[in-house]
């Protein structure tokens, strides 16, 4: 049998050698060759009129399935997929961790899953329970006791806390004046993105000569460089721990200095998962701040599921927080009623937000108890210095002289520059070894960054697993001479190395024939 | 060859009467990577010294250019988006981004010339 022989089919489109191994090419549905094929034999209409007053059409060109190839072709694309029940999943900022099949189970009991937004709230008492009860337990967790489960995942919760400073801020007369947000420039894109969405300018803080945390100098610097009292200054947004895995220890001196001057600290929750139980970000002068429940909280995520970024603030800011939130009058809940609290910024997403992630992450909470939620925080961070300490011998570890990490480890490709071997090429020898990169090129305080996420879940079988071959890799590298075979990794996948330079400079994002 | 001046964060000047013509040196160029779009100022733009004057995306990263002075912006290179390898030529040759009719010319001052710059590169990661 010839290698390259193409045998075309009628009904399954092109199908070559490159199925071999059971692993199957797909072609879209438009390119499957078109048939007498249906899913769904209708008959045709016998004589009568057609309501829509329009003649029927005729063939609009639609692509012909039976129900068997309409499931294949789906499931053969879904095995291209990669996710965290795959393997291990290590993102940094990302928190891939496990999705308990209880947090499943429970979202969807009947009471849950088989229920409508617009029913009476009388019929739905176990929903909005749960609803509230999670409001609690974010509140309880935050030391922020104000909270709006809508915003539909971290970015908007971002938006939504940012709003509300904005909100405070105009009922009190002072957002003509108050038209700058600060953000060191370790954060995530989101945040000052977030900032300038909602009208602010973005002031950045450098971090870099400080060790990767924020210093009270450059927050001084940054706070007072276009007012001696800061008070063109709207609030600052900061991630804690940080992008580089870094607990910011000094945000209270520089919240307690941006409250004086009138500002609010917005915390970005993305890596709450290694602090959870171990200090409540209010204590530390946070004002408002969301939560990714698809991070720390165990939802499903990365195209598994949508995501739920709920956003917690003090008693201060709280009638300032979107609509509706959760209620109790006496023994009963509900949502707040329009008109029922003027101060509000409004309503940013539809409804209560991702009801069935509201069921999961409450679901998770309570399998685990405060004590567990505390170990979650705990393993998170051992597994990270694992990880951190374990590689710091053949990668550049930037802050590793510094102390610990949190809940995740920066390591850059200076080391491996030297021998022509880049972060991306690390990354791609890491999927012709089987295992998903960690994320690369952020954060962008330094080049060639890595930041490896384990998360708590992950065994010590896995990890280590990982820090071999990591190993492997740095020693391959260091020994020189092996520049071209790591520019042409992968080689193993289905696809080789794809030409990313091109496909961004030259996108095509229409499908044509 | 020109006189160019430099800052940290790696932009390189030239300056040319009262106008400061800005590109990226080549070690930005080097650390960005194959570059994918160039968002030009627009013509007629105000900037204060340490404000964007455009944006350079590569693969990996965005990174912001920012003006060495203040000034208004009378001219962006509208060649570069069509052609981000003029980058590397050098800021006569086509290689600059913007160029800054400079308001305050005395903060020309606190930029490094080449010998500062190539020492300064040696403390870079």
């Amino acid at each position: 049998m010839s290698a390259e022989k193409t045998i075309e089919f009628k009904d399954e489109g092109k199908m070559t050698d490159d199925n071999r191994g059971l692993h199957y090419e797909e072609n879209l549905l438009w390119e499957k060759e078109r048939s007498d094929t249906s899913g769904v034999d209708m008959p045709k209409p016998a004589g009568a009129p057609l309501r829509t007053g329009h003649e029927a059409r005729g063939d609009i060109g639609l692509p012909q399935v039976s129900e068997p190839q309409a499931l294949r072709h789906f499931v053969r694309m879904s095995t291209w997929n990669y996710s965290i029940d795959h393997g291990f999943f290590p993102l940094g900022s990302c928190t891939m961790k496990h999705n308990p099949r209880l947090n499943e189970k429970l979202a969807r009991l009947p009471g849950f899953a088989a229920i409508h937004p617009l029913q009476p709230a009388s019929t739905v008492q176990g929903a909005l329970g749960v609803m509230y009860e999670l409001q609690n337990w974010l509140g309880e967790l935050t030391g922020l006791k104000s909270v709006c489960i809508t915003p539909a995942a971290g970015a908007q919760g971002e938006l939504a806390g940012i709003m509300t400073i904005r909100r405070k801020h105009e009922l009190s007369g002072e957002s003509a004046k108050r038209r700058i947000i600060l953000t060191p420039d370790s954060s995530h894109g989101t945040n000052p993105a977030t900032a300038a969405m909602c009208g602010y300018e973005v002031r950045n803080i450098p971090t870099k000569e400080t060790g990767g945390i924020l210093s009270l100098e450059a927050f001084k610097e940054a706070l007072y460089k276009t007012d001696e009292n800061g008070e063109d200054v709207a609030g600052m947004m900061v991630t804690n721990p940080n992008t580089c895995g870094l607990f910011e220890s000094g945000v209270k001196d520089m919240a307690d200095l941006l409250h004086a001057a009138g500002g609010y600290f917005y915390m970005d929750g993305a890596n709450f998962n290694a602090i959870v139980g171990k200090v409540r970000p209010a204590d530390f002068g946070v004002d408002v701040m969301h939560i990714n429940l698809h991070k720390t909280f165990s939802t499903p995520h990365g195209g598994g599921g949508p995501g739920s970024g709920p956003i917690c603030c003090t008693e201060e800011l709280a009638p300032y927080l979107p609509k509706p939130l959760v209620v109790k009058d006496g023994d009963a809940y509900r949502l707040e009623e329009d008109g029922e609290r003027e101060t509000t910024l409004g309503t940013l997403k539809g409804f209560q937000g991702q009801f069935g992630m509201h069921v999961r992450a409450l679901t998770y909470m309570l399998s685990h108890g405060k004590d567990g939620l505390r170990q979650v925080s705990e393993d998170a961070v051992l597994n990270a210095n694992y990880i951190l300490r374990s590689l710091e011998g053949h990668y550049h570890a930037p802050f590793a002289a510094n102390g610990h990490c949190m809940h995740e480890a920066l390591l850059t490709d200076k080391r491996q520059k030297e021998k022509g071997v880049s972060t991306l090429d690390i990354a791609k020898m890491l999927v012709e070894r089987g295992f998903h990169p960690m994320t690369v090129y952020f954060p962008l305080v330094l080049p060639g960054t890595m930041l490896i996420e384990p998360t708590e879940t992950e065994s010590k079988d896995s990890i280590d697993r990982f820090i071999t071959v990591m190993k492997e890799i740095a020693e391959e590298v260091e020994a020189g001479d092996v520049e071209e075979k790591y520019h042409s990794m992968p080689i193993a996948t289905p696809r080789r190395r794809l030409d990313e330079v091109k496909a961004a400079r030259n996108p095509i994002l229409r499908w044509k024939n | 060859m020109a006189e160019l001046r430099f800052t940290r964060d790696h932009e390189v000047i030239y300056v040319e009467g009262d106008v400061a013509w800005v590109g990226i040196t080549k070690y930005a160029q080097e650390a960005l990577g194959d570059l994918v779009f160039v968002e030009l100022p627009e013509v007629g733009k105000t900037v204060s010294k340490g404000d964007d004057v455009a944006v350079v995306e590569s693969v990996k990263t965005a990174a912001e250019v920012y003006s060495p002075v203040d000034g208004e912006v009378v001219e962006a290179n509208e060649a570069l988006e069509g052609d981000f390898d003029l980058l590397a030529k050098t800021l006569e040759e086509g290689g600059w981004i913007a160029k800054v009719k400079m308001s305050n010319p005395s903060q020309l001052g606190d930029l490094m010339d080449q010998a500062a710059y190539d020492e300064y590169l040696k403390t870079v990661d």
